[in-house]
């Protein structure tokens, strides 16, 4: 048992530590799980935003994971093709560049978000699941559809995109990229959760009404929370592509909605690094039991059964003694 | 005589066959202490969500401050300057004390769009907080989770997140029920200096404070206002008598 700030550094060092420790080894593929951890981790530290601080159940999120994975796929497509993006009125060169890419990515989701944020605001509990779930199966058929980018096969990248002053193409300088937006983000979420906005937004989760009896309106904080929450997961969804340098419609599948909810319930829900706990568990799991047997999601779902039936807090409150800077 | 700062007229609201709320027309005056009471299940309740925008009447208006809130947001009603407490307290119980009454400070202040500099560092709001921490005694407490309160003590943190709002109306639900004897002997002397910073519309049971306290009183049975009148009104009427007060008035 630990304060919570003191398991936070101790995960997100071990994450760090493993691909140096594996670099210096020469165990590339040790690297690409870790950059799989820190890039899932991602991907459900923006799901845990809108969850667990907003209280959002989205079962819709692989839809801004699939945007951004998109996102990097249709601008790499026309960069290696050397041809045009036709948006209508004009038209734009692809591009290679991993920034560029990502300010993409983020731009698209929260695009997505403003619109599947203002409709399903409008209802709550299962409806809000429901309707969330929808617009993932929308856009998962459309991607299947989309002929122009691969349609069910996907999109191929034949190499990793560039960022200034690194070769992304050297397993544990793309670690070292995904690791920093990882570190980055949870520090900005930290901040925000002790803001002006992450007071009310905690407040708009617990007691709503609350909320409005003091003049603020709950729906919209949840509504600006969800858009915040699926930036960060569109982003991940872009560093996912480049991570396989390839991207296909199940990265909006439902499977993979729910897979990133189980990252956070499996860490703690509103814990701040309780989502890069449930990643790595995850991902080992795979791996590990995953040789043994193909089977391997009954014990994955046996771990899960256990964690909501005796351990809310997921594993992250199972080994804190305080809750951190969430009161 | 001055305008009035909130008022109902005719309002009606029914549960089905149940008429909660029959052709209610009251109102609350500058710096008075309107009292309501009735026996449970009379509509009390029900008349403050009407005004508070919790429930929409059936018919009738509601006016604050001579603007027309009928239609009006519960939200848009506490911006104009309504302050409710809740019967069943209605606070963010794993927060701690200090934390919801800035979120009240912050409702007040409209700032609630900043997103890195951390709330519990923004001197005037805590100022706000702080102060209406103490003018309720609850001071002590400030960084006590607010699920670990007494009830008599979510009673009054509910007054000190109505004081911060600085409304131009005050409307509460049965604020004394759990204080025990003290409590109530304290909170009556506070609200009754609070009548100077704005009206208060208040639902009580304790006769004891609704007498020390109240300007007017209503009495409500059966949905409908049967009487209004000052205390000693009030105490003299024969149907109030055979309604409600019964015996020990
Ligand atoms: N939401 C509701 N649905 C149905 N009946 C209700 C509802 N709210 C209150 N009532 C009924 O309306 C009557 C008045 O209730 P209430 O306003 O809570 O009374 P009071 O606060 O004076 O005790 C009671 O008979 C109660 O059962
Ligand atoms: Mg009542």
């Amino acid at each position: 048992m630990m304060s919570e700030r003191y398991l936070n550094a101790g995960v997100l060092i071990a994450l760090l530590i493993v691909p140096i420790w594996a670099h210096l080894a020469d165990a590339p593929y040790t690297i690409t799980l870790a950059t799989r951890v820190a890039i899932l981790a991602l991907a459900a530290v923006g799901l845990n935003i809108a969850l667990g601080l907003g209280g959002l159940v989205s079962l819709g999120h692989a839809v801004f994971f699939g945007i951004g994975g998109y996102a990097m796929g249709v601008l790499a497509h026309h960069a290696q093709t050397y041809t045009a993006l036709d948006l209508g009125i004009f038209t734009v060169d692809g591009t290679k560049s991993m920034p560029i890419i990502w300010l993409v990515a983020v731009g698209t989701s929260a695009v997505a978000a403003v619109i599947i944020g203002a409709l399903s605001l409008r209802t709550s509990g299962v409806y809000f699941i429901m309707i969330t779930l929808a617009f993932g199966q929308m856009f998962y058929y459309f991607a299947i559809s989309w002929s122009t980018y691969g349609g069910e096969d996907g999109l191929s990248i034949y190499l990793r995109n560039d960022f200034p002053g690194l070769n992304t193409l050297i397993p544990i300088q793309f670690f070292a990229i995904c690791f920093a937006v990882l570190s980055l983000v949870l520090l900005l979420q930290a901040g925000v959760s002790r803001s002006a906005f992450g007071l009310a937004l905690n407040a708009a989760r617990q007691a709503p009404t609350r909320v409005e009896a003091v003049g603020l309106n709950p729906k919209r904080l949840q509504f600006v929370a969800f858009i915040l929450s699926a930036t960060i997961t569109g982003l991940a969804g872009a560093l996912f592509a480049d991570l396989n340098r390839f991207v296909s419609p199940s990265m909006f599948s439902w499977q993979f909605s729910g897979e990133i909810m189980v990252f956070v319930i499996l860490g703690g829900v509103g814990r701040l690094c309780g989502p890069v706990v449930g990643a790595a568990v995850f991902v080992l799991l795979e791996h590990v039991l995953g040789g043994l047997t193909e089977f391997w999601h009954i014990y994955l779902g046996l771990i899960l059964l256990i964690i909501v039936q005796f351990a809310r807090g997921g594993i992250v409150g199972l080994l804190a003694t305080d809750r951190g800077q969430h009161g | 005589m001055a305008d009035p700062i909130l008022e109902t007229r005719g309002l009606s609201k029914s549960f089905g066959a149940l008429k909660a709320s029959d052709d209610i027309s009251m109102t609350l005056k500058p710096g008075e202490i309107h009292a309501l009471i009735g026996p449970n299940g009379a509509g009390k309740s029900t008349l403050i969500q009407q005004i508070s925008g919790a429930l929409q009447p059936d018919a009738g208006t509601i006016a604050l401050m001579g603007q027309d809130v009928t239609g009006h947001s519960m939200q848009a009603r506490a911006k104009a300057g309504l302050a409710r407490t809740f019967q069943i307290s209605n606070l963010v119980m794993k927060d701690t004390v200090l934390q919801n009454v800035m979120l009240g400070a912050l409702g007040a202040s409209g700032r609630v769009w900043r997103f890195f500099s951390p709330i519990l560092s923004n001197q005037s709001l805590l100022d706000v907080a702080e102060h209406a921490l103490e003018r309720v005694g609850l001071h002590d407490h400030r960084d006590r989770r607010t699920d670990e309160l007494s009830h008599g003590q979510r009673r009054q943190l509910e007054v000190a997140i109505a004081l911060t709002l600085k409304p131009k109306a005050f409307v509460m639900d049965e604020p004394m029920a759990g204080l025990g004897a003290d409590g109530s002997k304290r909170l009556t002397g506070f609200l009754d200096t609070l009548r100077n910073e704005a009206p208060i519309l208040l639902v009580e049971h304790d006769m004891d404070a609704v007498f020390a306290l109240a300007d007017r009183i209503s009495v409500l049975v059966y949905g409908r206002i049967i009487a209004t009148g000052s205390v000693y009104d009030i105490r003299a009427n024969p149907d109030v008598r055979a309604a409600y007060l019964g015996d020990e008035a």
